[in-house]
């Protein structure tokens, strides 16, 4: 509860940091498998009461184009937190970077040079930036939602 | 292979790096999380994006999100496990008889753990006296009596930082009634001090800089069974006896000699400690020098180096630490007077 009430607390403000005509929040909400309805275990994202190491968390990001104009040229850039692992994302128009932002790219087709200076496939727990950028303009008075999924290291 | 700003995912990457890198990039040292722990309780994980867009006039603007923190909470999790390759071998009526735990911080803040034992909980032949908990205080994975650390509950409860293993000895006694090949089964029980329930259990406040405490899969409470065996075991012996008459045949006249074979069955398990035969010789006969033998090996009558020997009065042969299973056939001749 508390946490939530943090959370809260630091929502509240989302609209001051907004410039512009574009507003950007983010928020971060827990997945949870719980029995449905129809008593199949249906998954279900709340906020974050309890966090522990293996907790599914997904951030959401909102946007809205609030000017009366459309906004072109829309990138957004999030970089992956400190002790969580990136674990994927339903955007697929979405790329990401292993190494800090300096390269980019669909996952499979990324690397990683390990120590001996040999180079592997790129994993999901290796992404450190994910980033979406805009092929249409947001048109005037519409928004959306981006996600990506990350696990509690 | 480090990346600005991604200092918790570069330590990931050199975690198999040396340690003496690691010792190195102090920074490094401070913040690799635990492998199976997880990320140390208390710790911040924030997240801000940013976002660029074409303005109409040209150029861009550049907007950021609100930051969202949370802190991770303390995952109580706690596992025991018994160290004893097999059974611990022991007999009836022992002391101080010794089982190997260990017990593993599971969780991802340091926590004290409270440990305990049950000795009547079933599924044994005799329930164990336990005497003491001892803490192996001196990290070499023996008991050592005197040096090692007696538990007392509340007292010396031990600390374990997230991952972190100590190893506990448990001390019993075996009743005096065991009987060979009885088991007898004591758990050691381990519950983490700032509290333990069904997974999921909350303890709000109680964890590591004040962060929520919940318990995990464990329940914040491990148990492992360690056992004893009773190796019980017992002798028999057959003598039987052979005449040579001084003239063939087999009467017992004077002048005849006697074989006389001492065959010993060791049964049960265990083994039965410096197990000796001896067989004075019968009144009215003299003892044939130089005719003890050992499943049919020579052995000499002074009292040296080989098992056997003619006291005078009776044949000796020592047969050393005897497993069970084992038999011995031994031999030796007299001569009616």
């Amino acid at each position: 509860m508390k946490i939530l009430l943090a959370l809260l607390a630091l929502l509240a403000p989302a609209a001051a940091f907004a410039a512009g005509d574009v507003s950007l929040s983010s928020k971060v909400l827990v997945e949870h498998v719980k029995p449905g309805p129809d008593g199949k275990p249906v998954t279900v994202r709340e906020a974050p009461t309890v966090v522990t190491p293996g907790e599914k968390l997904v951030f959401v990001l909102s946007y809205k184009n609030q000017g009366a104009a459309p906004a072109t040229g829309f990138t957004l850039t999030n970089p992956i937190p400190d002790s969580v692992a990136f674990a994927g994302t339903e955007d697929k128009d979405a790329v990401v970077s292993v190494d800090g932002g300096k390269s980019w790219g669909a996952l499979a087709a990324l690397k990683v040079v390990q120590a001996d200076g040999t180079s592997r496939p790129a994993t999901a727990t290796d992404v450190t930036h994910i980033r979406w950028s805009f092929a249409k303009p947001i048109a005037a008075g519409t928004g959306g939602e981006l996600s990506f999924r990350a696990t509690v290291e | 292979m480090l990346y600005p700003g991604r200092k918790a995912k570069s330590s990931v990457l050199c975690r198999n790096a040396s340690f003496a890198a690691m010792a190195a990039a102090s920074s490094f040292a401070l913040a690799g999380p635990a492998d199976a722990a997880g990320t140390p309780a208390g710790t911040s994980i924030s997240n801000v994006a940013t976002a660029t867009y074409d303005l109409p006039g040209g150029g861009q603007d550049e907007i950021v999100s609100n930051t969202v923190v949370m802190k991770v909470d303390e995952l109580l999790d706690v596992s025991v496990a018994w160290g004893d390759p097999a059974d611990v071998a022991t007999s009836a009526g022992r002391t101080g008889q010794v089982l190997k735990f260990s017990v593993t911080n599971g969780g991802n803040g340091p926590e004290a753990f409270t440990l305990g034992t049950i000795a009547n909980g079933g599924g044994d032949d005799f329930d164990p006296g336990v005497t003491s908990i001892v803490l192996d205080s001196n990290n070499n994975g023996a008991y050592d009596a005197g040096v090692d650390t007696a538990y007392v509950a509340g007292s010396n409860d031990p600390l374990l930082q997230p991952d972190q293993s100590i190893t506990v000895f448990v001390l019993a006694s075996i009743p005096g009634t065991a009987a060979d090949g009885n088991r007898g089964r004591v758990d050691l029980t381990a519950v983490a001090a700032t509290g333990s329930g069904a997974p999921g259990t909350s303890f709000a406040g109680k964890g590591e800089g004040g962060v929520d405490a919940i318990a995990g899969a464990t329940g914040a409470d491990g148990e492992d069974d360690g056992y004893y065996k009773v190796a019980r075991a017992s002798v028999s012996f057959v003598k039987s006896a052979s005449v040579a008459g001084p003239f063939g045949g087999s009467s017992s006249a004077p002048g005849a000699i006697v074989t006389y074979t001492l065959a010993a069955t060791v049964t049960g398990s265990g083994s039965l400690a410096n197990l000796r035969v001896s067989d004075p010789v019968p009144a009215g006969t003299t003892y044939v020098a130089g005719t003890i033998t050992l499943d049919g090996a020579a052995l000499t009558d002074a009292a040296d180096a080989d098992a056997g020997r003619f006291t005078g009065s009776a044949i000796a042969v020592a047969l050393g630490n005897a497993p069970a299973g084992a038999s011995y056939t031994v031999t030796f001749k007299v001569k009616i007077d």
